[in-house]
């Protein structure tokens, strides 16, 4: 052991020894900002949570980035204020987050209910939302059919979907070669970016063309629906796909087993959790599509199960029509609520799916024993 | 690109141990294929039937065009407010997406990180017109008053010029909406790009004596610049084509420089409030504004490809 | 510009784990130090104390002193920056910034200080730098090449000249040479050796022979199985340690006859 003896630390002129700011200077700055923020607040045109947040945020910008320049240096106030910004954007963010999730929560669960889960709108006038609000007629109208509507349509659009979507992954990932699967990558990706109100033009416009001008049905919304969702499948298949290691398939040509049977039998089970989870968020993505379904299913206030002839209401469709073009001009609160009660329904719905998306990947991950 | 994952077919079958191909194996990699090709289908077919119902638009005589002047004088305004709300809300939306995935990647908490990447996430999947709703109904009431402000106090911009609209509905409000809406796709992209900085270029920041902002100017920053851009791009693409957010909370109308008073509209916004109601010629002239719209956003997108594989020696990818 | 190292008694923690306990070790400026021992016996996580690296990873502390010229670099108000600054560092893989000329990754430290740099400056620190890391006859010309595009043995030599163009009083490197090929390795132990002129250098190799040629004093780090913590065993001149170490363990892992 060679052991020197230490000599004595801390000499008083010290290079190392920074100027440096107590430690918990930054906290102490941000309650002292937040007090100076709220007299401000109260000084400037009297106390509100936005102008009091604004305040602090400044002070506490200004005070902590000047104290850190004149004590520590320029660059460590640098580094400070970058932190003090990005902690702020962060913060800012939370903002329309919260305020969405509540107001949705807030205004949604006045209306929500069984009844308005299972009743449509048949029948139901500005009148009766008139008598509602004086109080003397029960509030009535729900979104059954627009649910049924959503349904059927979401399905429509996954059956056209899926196949085409998970086959093409299949051809890129295992067949694809030259011209013809650059092309169709290419031409993928220039699908991600179609907006969506395009994707429901061009099924309105084909839909004018075969069946005449102005038909709208639940199906003209399907195949607008997958225009959207086809590349999304393709691309998260694909991906799916691509992780399987080849080893596996080479493991199955060795055995002697035939591409298509390694490919059905051996690479596609091994992704299919991702696969399947991918499909959902899909399904979630479209199933709040408004645009495409407004120019191609129309709106109605019955229940259509046929989605192959008539106007049928979605989800999106419904709330939309609800928020713009309340049933009574004078009195539109009752369809406001209506908004928000189907508001509510559709994003729990995309919730669930999320979820679902989730414990699909979970629990159908392949099991790796460990 | 398709990376060779499986040595190619016709290398394989270059020495069939059996005379006879596998039928299961053609059909299968025939459907596959024709799979793909249906897509180009599809696509070919997206751009057949709008330029088919598109054309009458530009052969029919410019007075009987929505304004009577011709398809360019009708489709420049909502041009104008496609881009400037996809702009505002693209002004908006980059640096807080940016400082939201820096705080995710390299300031939050390791634990805490996950759970706020899986917050963004949930931003991303509420539907458009949940936007729109909350839009028109609780943030247009909440910003009216700093539009006020900024009619009064900045009023001599030209994009600022008042009297500001006392409901809200203007186009910054509908910017904003597209912001709050844009924002995770950005946050997203560049969180990934941000996590996979090598820690071997983050230490040699550091030990050159870095600070922890030097450090993300140094290494991160420079090593996330493709993702960044694409990811914006994908961002003033979503932005551009976005319908409800802006047909719901914009109180639409002529063209006007001010953001802060109605008026204005976008060519998405104009297609969804108009087309349902639609007939004859003004359904042509509406599906050539939805054309023009996709070629604005597959130039958007284009750009950002463009971009990205620019500059690629500098990329890292080596 | 070269200054001494002193550690008493260091303990280094992940979390509640001790990985290396009671390090106490003087290291002398102007001289190479090695450290060896077998994988996973501390002494990548030790060297990475002595310039405070260590707390990138999350959880990780220390508890002891590193006296630089008798500075602790642990004192209360020392911020981990500055030490940086004056102990510079080289990884086990070379880390050129990707996204920087050859030129940009060497004034990458100077620019953080000094944002106002006159061309002829920079000029000056460049080559100065790059001809200290033996690497300026072989990129003169392509000066705004990116740093990626050279061999792996120039790459490293460019991490160097990066380290010193800030003019560190000491220089960590992290087995340097573990990732270039034996001509490269050459190249890095002839500038080890032209290098310890003006810097305090400690390196961490795996390569016994590498730690007999370049080192002056040579400390051997063991472990006594997993889940105990590495200790420094023995320290003593690169001779003494190579042929007549005084512990039965260092004999028996610089002969070979190691476990």
């Amino acid at each position: 052991m060679s052991i020197d003896t230490l000599p004595p630390a801390g000499p008083a002129s010290s290079s190392l020894a920074h100027n440096q700011l107590p430690r918990y200077t930054t906290q102490i700055v941000l309650v002292a900002s937040l007090a100076v923020g709220a007299g401000l607040s109260a000084v400037f045109g009297g106390f509100s949570p936005i102008r009091f947040a604004v305040l602090s945020t400044l002070v506490f910008l200004i005070v902590n980035t000047t104290l850190s320049a004149v004590v520590e240096g320029r660059r460590k106030a640098v580094d400070k204020l970058v932190t003090a910004l990005v902690y702020t954007a962060f913060g800012i963010a939370l903002v329309p987050l919260i305020s969405v999730i509540w107001s949705v929560l807030d205004n949604g669960l006045e209306r929500f209910s069984l009844d308005f889960l299972q009743t449509s709108m048949r029948n139901v006038t500005g009148l009766n939302d008139q008598q509602a609000l004086e109080g003397a007629a029960p509030f009535i109208g729900g979104a059954y059919h627009a649910i049924v509507g959503t349904f059927l349509i979401t399905a429509l659009a996954s059956v056209i979907s899926v196949p085409i979507g998970l086959l093409t992954s299949i051809y890129l990932v295992e067949y694809g070669r030259g011209r013809l699967a650059r092309a169709i990558t290419f031409f993928v990706d220039v699908m991600t970016g179609i907006p969506s109100i395009v994707a429901g033009l061009f099924a309105a416009a084909l839909f004018a063309v075969l069946f005449g001008v102005g038909t709208r049905n639940g199906f003209a919304g399907a195949v607008a629906l997958s225009v959207l969702m086809i590349p999304v499948v393709v691309r998260s298949s694909e991906e799916m796909l691509r992780i399987v290691p080849n080893e596996l398939r080479e493991a199955a040509y060795a055995l002697g087993v035939p591409k298509w049977r390694t490919i059905v039998r051996v690479v596609v089970p091994t992704a299919i959790s991702g696969i399947a989870s991918g499909v959902t968020l899909a399904i979630a993505r479209v199933v709040g599509e408004t645009a495409p379904l407004i120019v191609t299913a129309g709106f109605t206030s019955s229940i259509n199960t046929n989605p192959f002839s008539d106007w049928m209401m979605s989800l999106p469709a419904y709330v939309y029509s609800q928020a713009m073009r309340p049933l009574s001009g004078s009195s539109p609160q009752p369809s406001f609520d209506r908004a928000w009660a189907a508001a509510l329904t559709l994003i729990l719905i995309v919730m669930v799916l999320n979820l679902v998306a989730r414990l699909i990947a979970r629990l159908f991950a392949p099991k790796t024993g460990r | 690109m398709t990376t060779t994952a499986t040595p190619p077919p016709t290398e394989r079958r270059s020495a069939p141990p059996r005379a006879k191909a596998r039928p299961g194996d053609r059909i299968f990699s025939r459907s596959a294929q024709v799979a793909g090709i249906l897509i180009l289908i599809i696509l070919a077919g997206v751009a057949a039937f709008l330029v088919r119902e598109a054309l009458p638009t530009f052969t029919a005589d410019p007075s009987e065009i929505d304004g009577g002047e011709g398809f360019l004088s009708y489709v420049w305004p909502l041009v104008f407010g496609t881009v400037a709300a996809a702009l505002i809300a693209l002004v908006v939306a980059t640096p807080l997406a940016l400082g939201i995935a820096l705080f995710i990647s390299h300031f939050a908490p390791r634990r805490l990180a996950q759970g706020l990447g899986y917050v963004v996430d949930l931003l991303a999947a509420i539907p458009s017109v949940v936007f729109g709703l909350w839009g028109i109904q609780w943030l247009a009431p909440q910003v009216q008053p700093a539009w006020a402000w900024l009619a009064d106090n900045l009023g001599f911009i030209p994009l600022f010029t008042g009297p500001a609209s006392a409901t809200g509905r203007t186009m910054m409000t509908a910017g904003l909406v597209l912001a709050v809406m844009i924002l995770p796709i950005i946050t997203a992209i560049s969180r990934e790009v941000f996590l996979q900085t090598p820690t071997l270029h983050e230490e040699a920041a550091l030990a050159l004596g870095a600070t922890r902002w030097e450090m993300i100017r140094m290494a991160v920053l420079p090593f996330g610049r493709p993702g960044i851009i694409s990811g914006i791009m994908l961002g003033l693409g979503r932005a551009l084509g976005e319908t409800m957010a802006v047909a719901m909370v914009l109180s639409t109308g002529g063209f006007t420089w001010s953001m802060l008073t109605s008026g204005n509209n976008t060519i998405a916004a104009e297609i969804a409030l108009d087309f349902p109601e639609s007939s004859g010629l003004k359904t042509n002239t509406l599906i050539a504004a939805g054309l023009v719209l996709f070629v604005i956003t597959l130039a958007v997108n284009m750009f950002a490809r463009w971009i990205v594989s620019r500059r690629s020696e500098f990329s890292g990818a080596n | 510009m070269s200054k001494r190292i002193d550690v008493g008694d260091l303990n280094v923690y992940y979390g509640s784990f001790l990985a290396v306990e009671g390090v106490s070790m003087a290291i002398e400026p102007r001289s190479v130090t090695a450290f060896i021992g077998p994988s996973g016996c501390g002494k990548s996580t030790f060297i990475r104390t002595l310039n405070r690296m260590h707390e990138v990873i999350p959880g990780a502390r220390v508890q002891g002193k590193v006296l630089l010229d008798g500075e602790d670099l642990y004192g209360s108000n020392v911020d981990p920056v500055t030490v940086r600054r004056q102990v510079g560092m080289v990884f086990q893989r070379p880390n050129p910034f990707p996204t920087m000329s050859i030129r940009d990754n060497v004034l990458a430290g100077m620019k953080l200080n000094s944002s106002r740099m006159s061309r002829n400056q920079a000029n000056e620190i460049v080559e100065r730098s790059l001809q200290g890391a033996n690497l300026w006859n072989e990129v003169k010309d392509r000066l705004d090449k990116p740093g990626s595009g050279l061999s792996g043995g120039q790459q490293q030599r460019l991490c160097i000249a990066r380290a010193i163009a800030i003019q560190p009083d000491v220089l960590l490197m992290d087995e340097p040479c573990s990732a270039l090929d034996p001509i490269s390795t050459l190249a890095i132990e002839d500038l080890i050796g032209e290098l310890k002129q003006n810097y305090t250098i400690v390196i961490v190799t795996h390569n016994m022979q590498q730690a007999a040629r370049v080192s002056d004093r040579t400390a051997f780090f063991n472990i006594a199985g997993t889940g105990k913590p590495g200790k420094l065993i023995e320290m003593d001149d690169t001779t003494k340690i190579f042929t007549n170490p005084s512990v039965k363990a260092t004999e028996d892992y610089v002969s070979g006859r190691f476990g």
